[in-house]
């Protein structure tokens, strides 16, 4: 990125990046809008119902006519609402789940941002994915909604706790904070993979579990059931988002489903190789093709895994039952944060003494 | 261009971190304390420390300023009485206001007679987290690890403070829950009929 302005002087340079992150981010909600689709129709499937199908060819436009309603109803604004932070939620929910984008890597080279301490950015931004919520919890004046955002706040902090371990368990492996090296130290096909690394045969057993729980915690980190208490119709109605309507409240579900993707991105790229396929086709193979026509095959790859996480997330959310928030608490407290700790010390040691690292 | 971004976020450092003493709102205050620290963050970026940069984000921002954030929520105080007797205390606050300057002002001027004016931000490593690293756990490894056991300490404290055994109180037994198999609740019985069981 920050080539481009040193290749094309400043003013082209600027108009190139600005073009870049634009095109990113159409394309990104574009992918939204289908992968809404996706979770309702698995939803429905699993059901037995047919779910959207009478916009479009098989309901494909469904999102897009949802996004219009959104957009023509009226914002209504509580009369007790304290009005700027009841706003100004929304919009940073929105705003922090598209900047966390800007450091994922989608084939080589293909990444807004490359800096070096990438993943600790995911991290960090999406640790601050909370305060949307709580911010829009409190600025309604109303019951329901602050409750909502109690839980979440606690539950959120709670679970980020052992993603933060699991990532290191990644680092410590990898060798690097920064993506593209984190998925390039994956590139020997499918038995290099973090998750069913042959080539640290010892940890296997540590990854695969790390991996269970980094799913199940990131399932808890974006509120998606069933650890979706936040939000839980049974007992707070619609939890912090009850007294939204129209575009403030498309923001929340825009920012909380690009919050699931990036979820799923970060397990394509700490666990599942990222963009590279599962099984290597050498050099000379893929030297015959030019570079962009390599990097859609890259593209194509990351997305086809991006995809089975989304799928498990829509599958998770229509299978499995509510927790109790306790049980919740405890299942991140007592038994995440020790095993994450756990597999922290093991990797490290064995990084350590086994002497795998450069 | 560094320049320019660097009096951006110095502006709005100063401004917030106005802001979050002149807010009248306790929940204002810190949710400009947390514009505060990520700006702060920003900073950080712009000299090189981009650890130290993510760390603030996730430990300040992400943790500790959500548990302010927490706390100042379910606070029911009436500020309006609050405020009223704030304006005795401003001596004792324009003492250290003072005394803040005048260190902030001596430090720097301290630094500017010294020769060495240059910044690194990752002295002797590639990048910045190796510098850390290799500085934390060589020379200063016995003071990180005294830091640890302090927090530790802490932690008990703080689970000690607010545990406590009341008796009377049903509690659950997890264990005992999840262990628990169909045939401990129910059983079946062939009744015959017009007999009870």
């Amino acid at each position: 990125m920050s080539g481009l302005i040193e290749q094309h002087g400043v003013l082209t340079g600027w108009l190139l990046v600005l073009g870049q992150i634009g095109l990113f981010t159409l394309i990104l909600s574009l992918s939204i809008a289908f992968l809404l689709l996706l979770d309702r129709k698995v939803w429905a499937a699993v059901m037995m119902r047919k779910g959207p199908n009478v916009v479009g060819p098989f309901g494909l436009m469904q999102s897009f006519a949802d996004f219009g309603k959104f957009l023509l109803k009226e914002i209504i604004i509580p009369a007790g609402a304290n009005k700027t932070v009841f706003l100004l939620a929304p919009i940073l929910t929105l705003t922090l789940a598209f900047a966390a984008w800007a450091a994922i890597p989608v084939a080589p080279g293909w990444v807004i941002s490359d800096i070096n301490v990438g993943i600790l950015y995911l991290f960090a931004i999406s640790s601050l994915g909370v305060y949307g919520i709580i911010m829009g919890g409190w600025a309604s004046n109303s019951k329901y909604p602050f409750l909502g955002s109690l839980r979440s706040a606690a539950q959120m902090v709670s679970y980020e706790v052992s993603i933060g371990l699991i990532i290191i368990t990644v680092i410590l492996l990898a060798g690097s904070m920064n993506l593209t090296e984190i998925v390039n130290a994956q590139d020997g096909g499918l038995f290099t993979w973090h998750l069913l690394t042959l080539e640290h045969i010892l940890m296997l057993p540590v990854m695969v579990v790390a991996f269970v729980m980094f799913f199940v915690s990131a399932l808890a980190e974006t509120n998606r059931p069933p650890f979706d208490l936040p939000e839980a119709e049974s007992e707070l109605v619609a939890g912090y988002q009850v007294e939204y309507s129209s575009t403030p409240y498309l923001l929340f579900m825009f920012g909380e489903y690009l919050n699931i993707v990036l979820m799923c991105a970060m397990m394509t790229l700490l666990f599942l190789g990222g963009w590279h396929g599962p099984v290597p086709l050498g050099a000379d193979f893929v030297n015959m093709f030019p570079a962009w026509i390599v990097n859609l095959g890259h593209l194509a790859w990351f997305m086809a895994k991006l995809v089975f996480f989304f799928f498990l997330f829509a599958l998770v959310k229509a299978v499995v039952p509510r927790y109790r928030y306790d049980q919740l608490m405890r299942l991140g407290w007592k038994i995440f944060l020790p095993t994450a700790l756990a597999a922290v010390v093991i990797v490290g040691g064995y990084v350590v003494y086994a002497g795998v690292q450069a | 261009m560094e320049l320019i971004a660097f009096y951006i976020f110095a502006a709005i450092v100063t401004v917030s971190a106005l802001a979050v003493i002149m807010a009248k709102n306790p929940v204002h205050s810190v949710l400009w304390l947390i514009l505060t620290f990520f700006t702060a963050a920003g900073l950080f970026v712009l000299i090189g420390a981009e650890f130290l940069a993510m760390l603030l984000v996730v430990v300040y921002v992400g943790a500790v300023a959500v548990l302010f954030l927490f706390v100042v929520m379910m606070l029911d105080v009436d500020f309006v009485e609050l405020k009223q007797g704030t304006l005795r205390y401003w001596p004792f606050a324009g003492l250290i206001g003072l005394a803040f300057i005048a260190e902030i002002a001596l430090a720097s001027f301290a630094r500017q007679a010294s020769t060495n004016t240059s910044f690194d931000a990752s002295p002797g490593a590639d990048t910045n987290t190796e510098a850390i690293g290799q500085v934390m756990y060589t020379d200063y490894f016995l003071l990180f690890q005294l830091a640890g056991l302090i927090l530790l300490v802490a932690m008990i404290g703080a689970i000690v403070l607010t545990l406590r055994e009341r008796p009377g109180v049903k509690r659950q037994n997890i264990a005992k829950q999840t262990s628990r198999r169909r045939e401990d609740a129910i059983e079946k019985v062939a009744v015959e009929p017009g007999r009870g069981i």
